[in-house]
């Protein structure tokens, strides 16, 4: 594919969610992400849902519009809970979710919320039995005297219908709130990450996980970092990495030993002394790694910066992408309104040639690596027409403001875009903003 | 709800209707009903409901039918599977057994691992009641689809079929099957590599010898060096089958490189497997190659940076120890592994340590006398001081393996202050474990040094302030009275515990009452002027007490002490006491003297008027 900002266009395709402003609380969107082949699209939301969405079959006919998402299954994941002993409210906000490779017919995935992490499986039925013995079809019962002979029911065609069970439930391991989870690539275990410690479980056992890294200090006095995000490497089912709130990524080969207290990589980039300030700690957390799809490079997510760093070279990220450099003049009001503390998260493409994440007023950001280019994007309902191309956006970062171009101080910092994810193969988008789904494409010509 | 009131009420007899049909008619339905228990009870009934329907409706009906419900609980498609196994003469015997293959397939592509094993197991087991042209006009086509199915739970489920159909097939057939499996070691998917590295030493068992060498022998080296560990660990156990199928002369050039590998592999978990499987891996190879390349391995195992591994690795010291060839046995241990143990002795992980206390004692009788007072004895001494409870707990559990060869006299002046240590731990589940060995402990010690040293602890217990402590306690007298006999209890035990009648707290008061009843229980008959003259005293004393809990337990002490005594005492002394405490104003006690009375033989003559007469 081209770069975003040179020949692609994106346009608008769908977009979920309620119209009116009034956004209720339980209705924002906590977390996006689509399976294997793309065909499905879950998001998790405040309330404890999860919502999937599934690509209609291609339609002929219209080329130009291609296979549009569709509610495919809804149902309450997590419901809220009180814990008696520390007198705490868990909430049932969805954390993260992660899909499981496909085994079989039904899909799988993980969802989580701050304590607690269940394995649903959505599947399909299109049959169902008929035929009673004692009694008719619509529940009446017959006389059993006129039971001559015996029937044995069965299968009928019916209307599809999409199932959520839960499967398993991995509760009681984790002190802090969960902020990621991220499925091996040997297909039978997971890791679960808190904000002090790192757990290992096998899919399929529920009373047992085994502790992999733990930062907690004897005493919580001297306590300096957080653990914000894990995440297994793609391939290399021994390989995972954790990032802190420091800034800093520790990569893990659980090979050596069975406690990964020690890292085998420590990425880490020197500070620039210039740009010291009081907020250079807060800043620097990183709020989110991914691993790119060949399992080469990883990107990491700041405050200001989106960094990708070569798994060989840990001195220093290969490329660094500001994401909006025109807010660090700002950052004693983002202290204040607690913005400085919001955690975005970053995607790569299907040939991790071009990354995407969030900021303010609604705007995502498109970083092409190969061509050095990049463009800004804005999900509103004002552009949400069928197959309307997306305009890039300016901010105007001080100076004489241009024409169309928006300054600084006119962003909206309660419309952020957290979570975004990227079709695993094709120029397909999901954006959440506060409590609406957009689904952007590239233009077919 | 209205499922149960409808037809069940008018229970149907009527003149059309055939009373037999009724329950199966409920089973039936019942298979589809919304509770989980009821259609587990169904299929659990399934072979009653195929026997009503005949031969023939099962298979065009009850099948098909079973085939589609893969949608149901994991617990009833476990149960189904299971059913299905034993079906074959409920099909019309082994001709049809074919036509249980449809449903066993969907049952084995679901995603719970159990469900899928389990219609595997049935499908082994049906495989044997085909002929040998069904199982290659249905059976095989199904391994086959199996193994090509889309998804990774099929392709799963066929590694556990190729080595029941491998045996019984045409030659064509099993170069068909042989390729297949060798397509399923290579899978994408991680899963099916660990599936198929699980059933490689079972499918090289019904291989022919040359293609063990030609094909067996490339897969497990690949699989060997997967590059997931999970796959590579699994390869270890194969390595076991394989090497006693192999000739001793092709063990060095076809097993052995990748034995070695594993040992060494990067991944502890791997290494950790070989640690585990040692002493089988030690049986396989046989004992020249054991002394060239397992012992050196071991070693290594031995000293491994991974507490995981050397804990495993700790707990085989024993058995491969005996397993070593005789004629060399003792120099390999002298030189060569205990310098390793001495090591783990102070080893910087627990659970190391532990592990190796837990067999430590064994190699006592390899080494024979003199050679455990010189090298093993300190081991055993520094272990006895080891701050971890349990590595001591382990050692002194382990006890009767060095009794036997140099006496346990030699131990006993560290043993003493170790179990006293133990004793007074403050975990009660350390003070627990070490209770539990008293008995094994006074019988090597002997009774003298017992009541020197040991008996003040057993009777400290009796007071413990954790119940489970007190309970062990009294438990563990009833062992040593029956070790060492009546007569010590009437004059050790006896007085002490007789004593604790009068203890202001009266927990221990009712401890006297627990420990009056077991020795009872064991001095018996023969013995019962302890009890008479002794201990009812003092019961029917105690039945006055001020504590309501104190008194029901004398009712039942009562009931328990009432077969040793003769009718008289009975009538005179017992029977008054429980009447006043049948009227007693706390309900237990009431309750528990009636109980007594009633269970009592009071009434009519009791053991011991008729061993009188």
């Amino acid at each position: 594919m081209a770069g975003p900002g040179g020949d692609m266009q994106w346009c608008f395709s769908q977009v979920k969610g309620a119209i009116d402003d009034d956004v209720a609380e339980a209705d924002i969107i906590s977390t996006v992400e689509f399976n294997h082949t793309g065909e499905l699209l879950a998001t998790g939301d405040k309330g404890g849902r999860v919502v999937i969405f599934q690509q209609e079959i291609e339609n002929k006919s219209q080329p130009q519009f291609r296979s549009e998402y569709n509610v495919y299954s809804t149902f309450q994941s997590h419901e809220p809970e009180f814990d008696y002993l520390k007198s705490l409210e868990i909430e049932e906000k969805i954390n993260k979710i992660r899909w499981l490779p496909q085994k079989n017919a039904a899909q799988f995935l993980l969802s989580t919320n701050d304590k607690t992490i269940k394995l649903w499986k959505i599947s399909e039925r299109d049959k169902r039995p008929e035929g009673y013995n004692l009694k008719e079809e619509d529940g009446r019962y017959k006389d059993p005297n006129t039971i001559t002979s015996l029937r044995v029911p069965v299968l009928i065609p019916m209307d599809l219908m999409v199932e959520a069970s839960p499967r398993r439930v991995f509760a009681n391991a984790h002190t802090y709130h969960i902020n990621s989870i991220s499925v091996n690539s040997d297909n039978e275990t997971y890791l679960s990450a808190d904000d002090l410690r790192i757990n290992l479980w096998h899919l399929e056992i529920t009373d047992r996980s085994f502790n992999i890294v733990d930062i907690k200090p004897a005493n919580m006095e001297e306590l300096t970092e957080v653990i914000t995000a894990a995440e297994f490497h793609p391939h290399q089912c021994n390989t995972f990495v954790y990032s802190s709130s420091k800034g800093t990524i520790r990569l893990c080969d659980m090979r050596a030993s069975a406690l990964c207290d020690k890292h085998s990589k420590l990425f880490e980039e020197p500070e620039d002394p210039s740009n010291r300030s009081f907020f250079s700690e807060i800043i620097s957390s990183i709020s989110d790694v991914k691993f790119s799809h060949n399992g080469r490079y990883m990107m990491t997510r700041d405050y200001l910066s989106v960094k990708i760093w070569d798994l060989n070279m840990e001195n220093r990220p290969v490329e660094t992408y500001q994401v909006h450099e025109y807010l660090r003049s700002k950052l004693c009001s983002l202290y204040e309104n607690d913005c400085i503390f919001d955690k975005f998260e970053c995607c790569w493409n299907g040939n991790d040639s071009v990354v995407m994440t969030g900021s303010y007023n609604n705007f995502f950001r498109m970083f092409d690596r190969g061509h050095r280019r990049d463009v800004t994007l804005e999900a509103s309902r004002e552009n949400s027409k069928p197959m309307q191309v997306l305009k890039p956006r300016k901010v105007c970062a001080g100076g004489k403001r241009k024409k169309d171009e928006i300054s600084v101080d006119s962003l909206d910092f309660n419309k952020k875009i957290l979570h975004t994810a990227w079709h695993p193969q094709d120029n397909i988008i999901a954006v959440a903003t506060t409590n609406n789904l957009y689904i952007f494409q590239d233009k077919v010509n | 709800a209205a499922e149960e009131g409808g037809p069940c009420q008018s229970k149907m007899a009527g003149a059309d209707g055939d009373d037999s049909l009724y329950p199966i008619a409920v089973l039936i339905d019942e298979l589809r009903n919304e509770d989980v228990q009821l259609r587990l009870n169904s299929i659990k009934k399934l072979s009653t409901i195929a026997l009503a329907l005949g031969v023939e409706r099962t298979r065009t009906e009850l099948l098909p039918f079973l085939t589609d419900t893969i949608y149901d609980e994991d617990e009833v498609l476990l149960a189904l599977a299971e059913q299905l196994g034993n079906f074959t003469m409920l099909v019309g015997g082994p001709e049809y057994v074919h036509c249980l293959l449809p449903p066993l397939e969907s049952l084995a592509t679901v995603e719970e691992t159990v469900v899928r094993d389990k219609a595997v197991e049935s499908l082994r087991k049906i495989s044997q009641e085909h002929s040998p042209v069904d199982l290659e006009v249905h059976f095989e086509p199904l391994v086959k689809r199996l193994a090509s199915g889309d998804w990774f739970t099929s392709r799963t489920s066929a590694c556990g079929l190729f080595s029941v159909c491998y045996p019984r097939v045409s030659s064509t057939v099993k170069a068909e099957i042989r390729q297949h499996f060798r397509t399923l070691c290579s899978d994408d998917t991680p899963m099916v590599r660990r599936a198929a590295a699980s059933k490689l030493g079972e499918f090289a068992k019904v291989l022919e010898l040359d293609y063990v060498k030609s094909d067996i022998i490339s897969l497990f080296t690949a699989l060997a060096s997967d590059e997931q560990d999970s796959v590579r660990l699994l390869a270890v156990e194969a390595c076991v089958s394989i090497a006693t199928l192999l000739p001793q002369e092709d063990l060095e050039t076809l097993v052995m490189p990748t034995l070695r590998q594993a040992a060494e592999d990067k991944s502890w978990r791997v290494r950790y497997m070989v640690a585990d499987k040692f002493s089988e891996l030690q049986k396989a190879v046989g004992p020249e190659i054991t002394k060239n390349d397992l012992v050196p391995a071991f070693q290594n195992l031995l000293k491994d940076c991974e507490a995981e591994v050397r804990a495993a690795a700790a707990n085989k010291v024993k058995e491969f120890c005996e397993n070593l060839p005789e004629d060399n046995r003792e120099q390999i241990i002298m030189t060569h592994i205990l310098p390793c143990v001495k090591e783990l002795v102070s080893d910087t992980n627990q659970h190391v340590k532990s592990a190796l206390a837990s067999v430590i004692m064994g190699l006592s009788t390899i080494l024979g006398k003199d050679n455990t007072i010189e090298h093993l004895l300190p081991l055993f001494l520094a272990q006895l001081k080891d701050e971890c409870p349990e590595v001591r707990l382990n050692i002194i559990s382990n006890l009767d393996c060095v009794n036997e060869v140099i006496g346990i006299r030699q131990l006993s002046q560290s043993l003493l202050p170790a179990i006293v240590e133990l004793a007074e731990d403050a975990k009660w589940r350390v003070r627990l474990a070490i209770i539990e060995y008293m008995p094994l402990l006074a019988g090597q010690l002997g009774v003298e040094f017992f009541d020197e040293k040991l008996n003040t602890l057993c009777m400290a217990w009796l007071i413990d302030h954790v119940y489970a402590i007190r309970e062990a306690a009294t438990c563990n007298l009833m062992k040593l009275v029956e070790k060492f006999g009546a007569e010590w209890a009437q004059n050790t035990i006896v007085p002490k515990v007789l004593g604790m009648a009068n203890d202001p707290n009266y927990l221990h008061r009712m401890t006297t009452l627990f420990c009056i009843n077991v020795i009872v229980h064991c001095c018996g008959y023969p013995y019962r002027e302890i009890t008479t003259k002794q201990m009812l005293p003092v019961v029917l004393k105690m039945s006055n007490d001020q504590v309501a809990n104190v008194r029901f337990n004398v009712a039942k002490s009562l009931q328990k002490i009432g077969p040793v005594l003769d009718s008289n005492a009975l009538q005179t002394e017992v029977k008054p006491v429980l009447e006043k405490l049948a009227s007693d104003t706390d309900m237990d006690v009431k309750y528990f003297a009636q109980e007594a009375i009633s269970g009592e033989c009071l009434s009519s003559s009791t053991i011991v008027d008729k061993l009188n007469t």
